[in-house]
């Protein structure tokens, strides 16, 4: 008679084996098999009893606290607006938006005004040439401003990413450091990054993704620290850091982000002279 | 009347973060559950938990509706819990020896105590369940996250291994050698329990 290994007893715990019919019709005549199965069962009771701290029930809300201001604002579709207040995102008022979004928003109303001047021109045939031409140099100055938007908001993620580093990577050696402070802020700038770092692939910037990229693994990182560092923590830390070259990498992408950005404005600036 | 998971989803796809609020509140206590026990780290799995619900969040486009909520979002939150054990075992590895307190849950099997007079104060003691946490942080990341998947959290050989982005044989293997592992690990003190 075939004993049934310790493989297929673990399948035949798990309903998974090809056969439950013969496996069950050997435990059943074969005591050794029976005896290894038993001992394979209590082993796995044991481990159910594996302790979870308690979460009590108002931990979904807990949650939703904590991660509420770090979602990424998801536009409400038109079809959708019913019942709602229609000049709210989301529940939050647009000026309550952070940094980028607030800039999202002013775009989207100058977008507005545009389709307002272009339907006007319909509107008004003896203008409609003039306003075409604001039209059309304005869509110009959108997409440009657009550019800008990213450029920017980019740029300060950078800069506030390389202060992060910097604090860290120039922090002194202490028994039991704090760096709970800069683990909130690069955490924070973990899910910014990230979002800046898709929109990078989808434009086809690979330089920018791919530091950002370099980017989020050491924020990610450093989020992940225990609070309280030992000097043998931080100069690991600090070494990572450093194989990484992450502080230069970001410090050049900085660079060339402020470069593109006065490109992008003194562009902007002579379209807006030509109207 | 509590509306299902679906439902949600399709008003938070549209914008509506009431909507991803309730689907938040309902499942946030069993992705914590499942990441604690892949992490074994009461912070990582907090930590889990938040990015866990961020990353469905971003990615609720791509989620399709005839699935079960439930068990995408248990996929991130696994994906998640592997992504930061793997980082944190990475950063181990480069990192300075364990302290020597500790060498004795290095190796359970070999620290096996002597059976006490009373099984059931054993049992009931913290040792079995002292015992279970270093047989489990024993555990190597994949191995881990197989098993809990597979033993906990019910999902087939077949998911697992999805969920892992593994072949089926692989994600079997750690299930095997995870449970290997524990079974070498507990079976002296569980058998010490009974006898």
């Amino acid at each position: 008679m075939n004993h049934l290994n310790e493989e297929e007893l673990i399948l035949h715990y798990y309903s998974e084996e090809s056969d439950a019919f013969a496996a069950e019709q050997h435990l059943d005549q074969c005591d050794e098999c029976r005896a290894h199965y038993a001992c394979l069962q209590r082993v796995l009771n044991v481990v159910d009893t594996l302790p979870v701290p308690a979460r009590g029930e108002g931990y979904g809300s807990e949650v939703w606290k904590r991660i509420e201001s770090r979602l990424p604002c998801r536009r409400r579709r038109w079809w959708s607006l019913e019942g709602h207040r229609w000049w709210s995102l989301e529940g939050h008022r647009w000026w309550s938006l952070e940094g980028s979004w607030r800039w999202a928003g002013a775009a989207a109303a100058f977008a507005s005004l545009v389709v307002v001047a272009f339907m006007a021109g319909r509107m008004f045939p003896a203008r409609r040439q003039k306003v075409d031409q604001v039209a059309t140099a304005a869509n110009v100055a959108e997409k440009q401003g657009g550019q800008r938007v990213m450029l920017l908001a980019v740029g300060d993620l950078l800069d506030r990413s390389q202060m992060v580093l910097i604090e860290l990577n120039h922090a002194a050696p202490s028994d039991k450091l704090d760096i709970s402070a800069e683990q909130a802020r690069a955490a924070d700038l973990v899910s910014e990054n990230r979002l800046y770092r898709q929109t990078a692939l989808q434009t086809g910037d690979t330089a920018m993704a791919g530091v950002l990229d370099d980017l989020e693994r050491v924020l990610v990182d450093i989020a992940h620290e225990p609070a309280q560092m030992a000097p043998a923590e931080l100069a690991n830390l600090q070494h990572r850091m450093e194989s990484a070259g992450i502080l230069f990498k970001v410090r050049v992408l900085g660079n060339n982000v402020k470069q593109k950005q006065q490109a992008a404005g003194s562009v902007g600036r002579s379209d807006r002279q030509k109207l | 009347m509590d509306l299902s998971d679906g439902t949600y989803v399709t008003r938070a796809r549209s914008g509506d973060s009431d909507a991803f609020r309730t689907l938040v509140e309902r499942h946030s206590r069993s992705v914590f559950r499942l990441a604690f026990r892949m992490t074994g780290n009461e912070q990582d799995a907090e930590d889990v938990v938040q990015e866990s619900m961020l990353r469905a969040y971003k990615q609720l486009g791509k989620f399709d509706e005839r699935a079960s909520f439930g068990t995408w979002l248990y996929r991130i939150a696994a994906n998640c819990s592997l992504d930061l054990v793997r980082s944190k075992k990475r950063r181990t590895q480069n990192q300075v020896l364990a302290p020597e307190g500790d060498s004795d849950l290095e190796n359970p099997v070999l620290t096996v105590p002597e059976p006490g007079p009373n099984p059931e104060r054993m049992a009931l003691s913290g040792e079995v369940r002292e015992r279970l946490t270093a047989a489990m942080g024993d555990l190597s990341a994949t191995e881990r996250s197989a098993f809990v998947l597979r033993h906990f959290e019910g999902m087939c050989i077949e998911e697992v291994s999805r969920v892992l982005g593994c072949q089926p044989g692989a994600a079997k293997h750690s299930v095997f050698r995870a449970v290997q592992k524990l079974r070498r690990a507990l079976e002296p003190v569980v058998s010490a329990a009974r006898s």
